[in-house]
Order: C-alpha cells, then sequence, then structure tokens
C-alpha cells in the first residue's frame, strides 16, 4: 500500500512540475508580453536593454540557424554511421563504433564548448572558414553566406559543434530503426539479385524513414535547447546576419548570458517571455517526434 | 514428363557458424519443368538446403559448403560465382509473404531495374505480364499505385511470386510459400505452381504433406540433416523404400 502510495506520488511529481514550471514561465513572462504582444515581441529585431525595448527574432533565428545547419551535417553523417554499423561493418567492429556513439552522447556540453573553443574555434578561423570563403567567393548568393572576417566564433563554427552533439542521436537511432527492418524483406530484395547498397537504398530506408524522421526530429529538439557548447562558440550578437561567419545569438544563449544583467523588470520579463518561447518550441517538435516514433512502432509491429 | 536435370546436387555438406552439421552429405536432382518438395519434420535441413540453390547463406558470417551443386552443369558453389547473376536466374519466395514497402507497381518493377531496364512502357508492360503470370492482375489493375501493404496475405504472396517471375528466373525456390495463408489462398497459390512449372523449374519446402503429395512431380524426405529417400512423388507416398519415410508419409511421427 504505502509502496503504491510513494511511486504514485513521485509520478505526479512530475505532472506537478511542468504544470510549476510552465506556471512560471507564463507569470513571469506576463509583464513582457503586456507590452510587446504576442505577434510584435516574435517580429521584433529589437534587443535593446537601455530603451527597454525587447523582441525575440533575432534569438528565433539565431536558434533557427543554428539547429537547421547542424541538422544538415549531422544528419547524412548519423544516417552514414547507422548504415555502416546495421548492413557493413562486420560484427567485431559493430560493438564498439556502438559504444563510442554512446560515449558521444554521454560528454558533458560544457566539455563540448570548451573543446569548441580553444581546439575546433582555431582550426575554423585559419583553415575551414578560409578555405569556405575563397570557394565561395566566386558564386553568387552562396558568397553572402561567407562573409566578413573569419573569427571562429561564429555561427558556422557554433552548428559545427552542435551537429557533433546531435550525430550520437540521429545515428543510435536510425540504427535501432534500421534493426528493425525484417530478416527476411532484405533476404527478399538479395533473392531478386539486389546489392547490398541497392537494398539499403530501396528497402532499409524506406522501410524504418519514419523510425528515422523521428530520430532527426528528437535530434532537432536537442539542439534547439543545447545551452553551453554554443554560448563558447556562437558570440552573442543580437543582430540578423545574413553570413555564417557573423557571431548571433540563441534564445538559450541569450538566457544563459543576460539574467545576470537584467536589472530592470521588463528586462527579466522578456527572458523568461524568450524562455516561454522555447519551451513551447521544443514541447512541439517533441510532440511531432513522437507521433513519428509512435507510428513507426504501430507500423512494425504489425 | 521431360527428364533434363537443372539442378544437381553432389555429396553437398553444409555447415552453419559454430560448426553445425545442417546437411550431410547430401545427392539429389532437380528436374527441369517439374516440381520438387522437399519434406520433413522441423530442424531437418529442407529449408537449409533449399537456401543452398541461391546462395541465401552467403548473407551471414562462417558458414561452410562442401561438395557441389550443378545448375545446368555449372557448379554455383566455385569461388568467383556471380551470386547477383545466380539469384536472378534463381528466384526465391518465403514463408511469410514480404513485399517491399512500395508501390504494387514499384514492388514487381523493382528487380526489372536492378537488371537496368529503366523505360516506363518497358515497365508496365513487364509488369503486367508477371501479374498476370501470378493471377494478380485481375484483382490489381485499377490499384497499381497503391501500397502493396494494402493487399491481403494471399494477395501479398502471389505480388511476391509475380516480383519474382518478372525478372524471368529459370528456377523458383519456395519456402513454406502457403504456411500463413487460409485454404483458399493456398489452394490459388498451388494451382499457380502447376501452371509455372511448364515454364520453369520449381522447388518447394513444405510442412504440409498433402501439398507435397498434390503439387509435386518429385519428393525428397530429410530428417537430422540427411536426405533419407528422394523419388517420384507417387512412389514416396505409395511405396517408399525406406521405412523412416513411411512412418513419416502416414503421420507416425513429425
Amino acid at each position: 500500500m504505502s509502496f503504491a502510495v510513494i511511486t504514485a506520488f513521485a509520478s505526479f511529481t512530475v505532472i506537478v512540475l511542468i504544470i510549476g514550471i510552465l506556471y512560471v514561465l507564463i507569470a513571469e513572462s506576463s509583464l513582457a508580453a503586456g507590452r510587446f504582444g504576442v505577434i510584435k515581441f516574435i517580429t521584433s529585431t529589437d534587443w535593446d536593454p537601455v530603451k527597454e525595448s525587447f523582441g525575440a527574432l533575432t534569438n528565433i533565428y539565431g536558434t533557427a540557424v543554428t539547429t537547421v545547419l547542424a541538422l544538415f551535417m549531422a544528419i547524412p553523417v548519423g544516417i552514414g554511421i547507422a548504415i555502416f554499423v546495421t548492413e557493413i561493418s562486420p560484427n567485431f567492429l559493430k560493438g564498439p563504433i556502438g559504444v563510442a556513439i554512446e560515449l558521444l552522447a554521454a560528454i558533458p556540453s560544457i566539455i563540448y564548448g570548451m573543446w569548441g573553443l580553444f581546439t575546433l574555434s582555431p582550426i575554423m578561423s585559419n583553415y575551414v572558414e578560409p578555405f569556405l570563403k575563397k570557394a565561395a567567393a566566386g558564386l553568387p548568393l552562396v558568397n553572402i553566406l561567407f562573409q566578413g572576417t573569419p573569427m571562429g566564433i561564429d555561427i558556422l563554427t557554433a552548428s559545427v559543434i552542435l551537429s557533433i552533439m546531435i550525430i550520437p542521436f540521429t545515428a543510435s537511432i536510425s540504427r535501432d530503426s534500421f534493426n528493425l527492418t525484417p530478416a527476411v524483406v532484405k533476404e527478399s530484395a538479395y533473392a531478386l539479385g539486389a546489392t547490398k547498397w541497392e537494398v539499403v537504398k530501396n528497402v532499409v530506408v524506406p522501410y524504418s524513414k519514419l523510425g528515422v524522421f523521428g530520430g532527426i526530429v528528437l535530434s532537432l529538439g536537442r539542439a534547439l535547447g543545447e545551452t553551453m557548447a554554443v554560448a563558447f562558440v556562437l558570440g552573442n550578437n543580437h543582430r540578423i546576419t545574413t553570413s555564417l561567419l557573423d557571431a548571433a545569438a540563441t534564445i538559450t544563449v541569450t538566457l544563459a548570458n543576460e539574467f545576470a544583467e537584467a536589472d530592470k523588470d521588463v528586462y527579466l520579463s522578456s527572458l523568461f517571455y524568450l524562455a516561454l518561447i522555447l519551451f513551447v518550441m521544443s514541447f512541439i517538435t517533441l510532440a511531432i517526434a513522437k507521433f513519428f516514433l509512435l507510428r513507426a512502432e504501430r507500423k512494425y509491429s504489425r | 514428363m521431360p527428364e533434363t536435370v537443372e539442378i544437381e546436387v553432389k555429396g553437398l555438406n553444409f555447415h552453419y557458424a559454430g560448426d553445425i552439421h545442417a546437411l550431410k552429405n547430401i545427392n539429389l536432382s532437380v528436374h527441369r519443368n517439374a516440381v520438387t518438395a522437399l519434406i520433413g519434420p522441423s530442424g531437418c535441413g529442407k529449408t537449409t538446403l533449399l537456401r543452398c540453390f541461391n546462395r541465401m547463406h552467403d548473407l551471414y558470417p562462417k558458414h561452410r559448403y562442401e561438395g557441389e551443386i550443378l545448375f545446368q552443369g555449372t557448379n554455383i558453389l566455385a569461388n568467383g560465382t556471380d551470386l547477383i547473376n545466380l539469384r536472378s536466374r534463381i528466384g526465391m519466395v518465403f514463408q511469410k509473404p514480404t513485399p517491399f514497402p512500395m508501390t504494387i507497381f514499384d514492388n514487381i518493377s523493382y528487380g526489372l531495374k536492378l537488371t537496368g531496364i529503366r523505360k516506363r512502357a518497358d515497365l508496365s508492360e513487364k509488369v503486367e505480364s508477371a501479374l498476370r503470370h501470378a493471377a494478380l492482375w485481375d484483382e490489381v489493375k485499377d490499384k497499381l499505385n497503391a501500397s502493396a501493404y494494402d493487399l491481403s496475405g494471399g494477395q501479398q504472396q502471389r505480388l511476391v511470386i509475380a516480383r519474382a517471375l518478372a525478372v524471368n528466373p529459370e528456377v523458383l525456390l519456395f519456402d513454406e510459400p502457403t504456411s500463413a495463408l487460409d485454404p483458399i489462398s493456398t489452394s490459388k497459390i498451388e494451382e499457380l505452381a502447376g501452371v509455372l512449372k511448364k515454364e520453369i523449374t520449381i522447388v518447394i519446402v513444405t510442412h504440409n504433406m498433402q501439398q507435397a503429395a498434390r503439387i509435386s512431380d518429385w519428393t525428397g524426405f530429410l530428417m537430422l540433416g540427411e536426405l533419407i529417400e528422394f523419388d517420384r512423388t507417387e512412389k514416396i507416398f505409395t511405396a517408399p523404400s525406406e521405412k523412416l519415410t513411411e512412418d513419416y508419409v502416414t503421420g507416425r511421427f513429425g
């Protein structure tokens, strides 16, 4: 009896916590919400503590761009790893690679941040970014993305760090999804005279695409909320820039950097308002991921 | 009945990983344009033998073949055998229907595309002919672009047969193709086997002895990895030479 009570209490704590967090976010942001409204706050690029004028767009933009770029880099690598581990790698390599992927996920994000600042950032500013700048120089439209001085503290570096952090998610969920492809369906393709690559491309990947997609959305959720690693290498710049070699700000980085200096009520309230927006974004992302993963599960269990 | 030997198995031994001796000195001849049934209790090696014919075992590590399997005179167990080519000439249908996650049309045309046929008109023509062959055309001609998963189990199994037929195989291997199907679907597939053997050679593994008796011309009875008896089906079921065979086909064990 007491056991039931304790476990029930523990479970309800979770619900109470979520409601409590949401309540605090809404209550604390009400001042800013009242002053700036919803649409205006989301679409304004202002972030001016002196004039007490705040808008979320620069932060949302920074979050969106770094996340999308990170996904762009992480998805092919993650899926590539998954394909290698499930279909190509000899058995004795599968274990060690699997462990390495999980270790990559276990590294605290602050360590990624430090590594990013001291190792990746110089590499980016000395080699990668000058190369990209030179390569893109002749290409119209593309060159817009690579303007300015390569400093290594910018959107591109932050995205690379983020992508490294989410590769384990993409890789392990894709691997699990690929493993759910029934052996006999793969064998049917081989029995028709398909090569390994043709089986992966036409059977394994289509069969598991729901699961893989769910994994990608989960990675997206993780990238949206990541703070420390990005804070080290993104700079903190409340402007919308077209160049990936400029510093920017994400919602999380702004929150981490600016609470200490938020001396005015409306400043503090605006930060809470930003947090609320992030909460909603993450919630929606997670809901989408769950939706696809559940559908995938139902499909496999047929 | 024609008597040409399509596949000749000579002194075949097969070991799975871990040195499990699954087939012991198998010798038999699969005749062209006939249905050969492999029967025997679970674990006797009949599916293992079937999967040697298209080298399906090669997908998994640490197996070992010994002996020879001559397919139209060429030893397919020889090193350097082109497995892709072999499997396009010897097709396979599995126990459960295994449609690919694509449309009905794409399922059938999949094997054709692998062989390099790209033109839509050619594909359409061959898809129709394969579906007609598998007696499925009338049921699916209006929904070729629907997902193959929308079909019933029996239809899916005929779809899979059509898919195997589309690439024009010379031999078709059936691994208990009706064990997951209802009686009506089963009889449709059995009928189909009788029609198809006019053009190709069929080897079928089955748990169902009545099925073997109904549709096959030759029957092999295996037990514990050994081929106990191989002969014409009517002989196996009416006057077997071996006591073990008689006990099995009369239902005394198994």
